[in-house]
């Protein structure tokens, strides 16, 4: 799989950031070399071996890495293989963390986020570490029973959100003239969905509540809590594993992005509507449809949620609207039931990807610039004077504004020869936009920006260093005097350890950093429309 | 370059079809550009919002986790070090887990899993090792560079042999490919 020099230091910073520097070079160098056997990878990362197997063992276990049997027949050592795009996701965690959270609740969002933070959990050590924390932040006395987290879990199954992680055939030693060797079988995780029980919950025998972690019980309660986690046996459910599916939260994704600009494009009702149909259609849509499967106008009526009580002429109006809408989001293919309508989803995409281009020159290069940039985009070739006027831009600045955009590779030149020997005053020269290098472009920008964000808020934390660990430290120490009711006094005099100027200090890098983590959050939402967008047209294709 | 008129800018199309006369070409570079160059048009603010924040404290809190977890799997340390009695604490209030964690061997290949039988029969091995030719030269040399000093100074050539031997076999061991416990082998020699 080919990969860009901008999503190779992204997917190292991030290995990096979750699971230290020595996993962060194992994956970098499978991620360079495609595919390596265990050998390779000891000799080219320079690693202890053992390093090296925990390594491979966490990237397996978190989903990011797959092996299948040598390529050159049986008996070859087993080769190990990254997938950029999933480690990629990790950029994406809080928003499916948080998306679990507005459709189930704080339960449902705990169960994502131990599930990825591990990669793959049995539903009952996900049941029972789950109800633990839930019963940590209750009050006093009261416990969170096992049988409402089960729910929680189920109902994600149910809607895809959370599907059992692809089954390996037993791996059968891969050292060398291993006649009886069974080679372990190709685990891929898109693989997942060809799984028959991929969605089938097993039967397991849970019950009880989440127990309460109490630090004055300390080395008892750790040993009961290790056993309860490594003894899965007793539940029934040994060896089927759940992983996070992140295709359905992208699809959600999806919709929210649509349903959200028809909001903004027209209005609450019109997106109501759009998310009615979108809701109608989600089990009846395979994943990389160009659009979703016709609905009539009165399915659509009957469907609507009854908080919005509007008439059916009235719907009938929307619809018209929404169809005669340039965004194209809806499209009507039919007259029988009212009218059949459709939610032209590869089209929406499209005109977001779009809408994003033409904000980031705007942004960058002010509103003429982006005139004249949507311009190309919509005519597709334009000569100088052509642009000068259309855009309604004095010839000079048109110039100086194209040459920017020619310099940032935004605007492309092609030559239009009118004669034979391609004479230079006897050829056209057009501007052209085209819409999908252009997004491929600029989603490589969008890496590169998450890969300096981050670079930059390791650069403030490391300057920074001295005074973090102190502000730790005291921190730690408040709490232990805190925890044995110390005196105020007591307090206020540990406190004064830190002085203003270095409190202020502190203010300033929490603020610094604050601002760089909702920047990279924020632009994985662009990463995520694009990357959508792309993809789209190759299913398309 | 060939053009007309050696040193002047020449261009092969004719550039009035662009619209771009002569004096309008802008500055030649005088270097790199900057590394933060001015911007004309600033950039947006955030989007700020309770979405927006809790979605960071979730990432924050998530990148701290992450480093307590098993997964985090850190470098050999250079000496192992007395546990520090702090340590015990701060693992049980960070709630930081096993650095071992066991995997299910059913999901994985073989040859993942750590083998531990090795470990005894490096212990044969070594006493082998100290009888190699190289080393039992060395050591009569020493010995016979120590009768000539005397006993004063007997000591610190015993520590200085010890490390020596202790680098050589490290040396020897890295080549071998079924090597694991680096540490254990550089604590027996010093030992």
């Amino acid at each position: 799989m080919q990969m860009t020099a901008q999503e190779e230091r992204l997917c190292g910073l991030l290995l990096q950031e979750h699971f230290g520097e020595v996993v962060e070079k194992v994956g970098t160098h499978l991620l360079r070399s495609g595919v390596l056997n265990l050998r390779a990878l000891v000799h080219e990362t320079k690693l202890p071996l053992d390093l090296v197997k925990k390594s491979v063992c966490v990237l397996v276990q978190q989903g990011m890495c797959s092996f299948s049997a040598g390529r050159r027949g049986p008996g070859a050592p087993v080769e190990y293989q990254i997938c950029c795009e999933k480690v990629l996701h990790m950029l994406r965690y809080p928003h499916y963390i948080y998306t679990a959270k507005s459709l189930y609740g704080d339960t449902g969002e705990l169960i994502v986020e131990e599930i990825l933070q591990r990669g793959q959990m049995t539903m009952s050590n996900t049941v029972s570490t789950v109800a633990d924390r839930l019963t940590h932040n209750m009050p006093e006395g009261q416990c969170m029973d096992y049988s409402e987290v089960v729910t929680a879990f189920s109902r994600l199954v149910e809607t895809h959100f959370l599907q059992r992680s692809p089954s390996v055939t037993p791996a059968g030693s891969s050292t060398s003239g291993g006649a009886d060797s069974n080679p372990p079988a190709v685990t891929q995780p898109i693989q997942a969905e060809t799984h028959p029980d991929c969605y089938k919950l097993p039967y397991i025998n849970i019950s009880g509540k989440g127990k309460r972690r109490r630090s004055d019980d300390g080395d008892a309660d750790q040993s009961t809590a290790k056993k309860a986690k490594t003894d899965n046996s007793e539940f029934g459910d040994e060896g089927i594993y759940w992983q996070v599916n992140f295709e359905r939260f992208h699809l959600h994704f999806r919709d929210q992005a649509i349903v959200s600009a028809v909001v903004s494009k027209l209005d609450q009702t019109s997106s109501e509507i759009v998310r009615t149909m979108l809701r109608m259609s989600e089990v009846t849509t395979p994943a990389n449809a160009a659009f979703t499967q016709a609905l009539s106008a009165n399915e659509i009526f009957r469907a609507l949620p009854s908080t919005y009580n509007i008439a059916r002429p009235i719907l009938d109006q929307y619809l018209t609207l929404l169809v005669d809408d340039p965004m194209e989001f809806v499209g009507r293919t039919g007259d029988s039931g009212g009218g059949m309508f459709v939610v032209n989803l590869h089209r929406a995409l499209a005109n977001l990807a779009r809408a994003t281009l033409e904000s980031v020159v705007q942004e960058r290069f002010g509103s003429r610039s982006a005139r004249i940039f949507r311009l190309l985009l919509r005519k597709r070739h334009l000569e100088q004077k052509q642009v000068e006027d259309f855009a309604m831009v004095p010839a000079k600045e048109a110039k100086d504004m194209l040459y920017t955009l020619l310099s940032e590779n935004l605007v492309q030149l092609q030559e239009i020869p009118k004669t034979p020997d391609h004479a230079p005053s006897r050829t056209f020269y057009l501007y052209t936009v085209n819409q999908l290098p252009t997004a491929r472009l600029l989603l490589q920008h969008c890496y590169k920006t998450v890969g300096n964000l981050i670079e930059r808020r390791l650069y403030e934390t490391k300057e920074n260093k001295r005074l973090l660990e102190k502000s730790q430290r005291i921190e730690a120490i408040l709490a232990s005097l805190q925890a044995t009711g110390a005196e105020a006094e007591q307090l206020t005099e540990v406190e004064e350890m830190i002085t203003a100027p270095e409190r202020q200090q502190l203010e300033s890098l929490r603020h610094h950093i604050n601002k760089l983590d909702s920047s990279e959050n924020q632009v994985d939402e662009t990463i995520f429309l694009i990357e959508s967008y792309i993809k789209s047209t190759k299913s398309s294709r | 370059m060939a053009g007309k008129g050696r040193g002047i800018a020449a261009f092969t199309f004719n550039i009035e079809a662009l619209g771009i006369t002569r004096g309008s070409m802008p500055e030649a570079q005088r270097g790199p550009t900057p590394l933060f160059p001015q911007i004309e048009y600033k950039p947006g603010p955030l989007k700020a919002g309770e979405d927006e924040d809790y979605m960071r404290a979730l990432k924050q809190e998530m990148r701290g986790r992450m480093k307590d977890l098993p997964f985090n799997i850190k470098p050999h340390s250079g000496k192992s070090d007395v546990e520090r009695y702090k340590d015990k604490y701060t693992r049980e209030i960070k709630k930081i887990e096993d650095g071992n964690w066991t995997p299910d061997w059913n999901r994985l290949p073989k040859e993942l899993k750590p083998q531990r039988n090795i470990i005894k029969k490096k212990m044969d091995f070594k006493k082998f090792k100290e009888m190699s030719k190289k080393d039992k030269e060395d050591m009569l040399s020493k010995l016979d560079e120590l009768d000539k000093r005397g006993d004063g100074k007997s000591d610190e050539e015993d520590e200085a042999k010890g490390e020596k031997k202790g680098d050589g076999e490290e040396e020897e061991i890295e080549g071998n490919f079924e090597e694991e416990e680096l540490e254990e082998e550089a604590l027996h020699t010093i030992n």
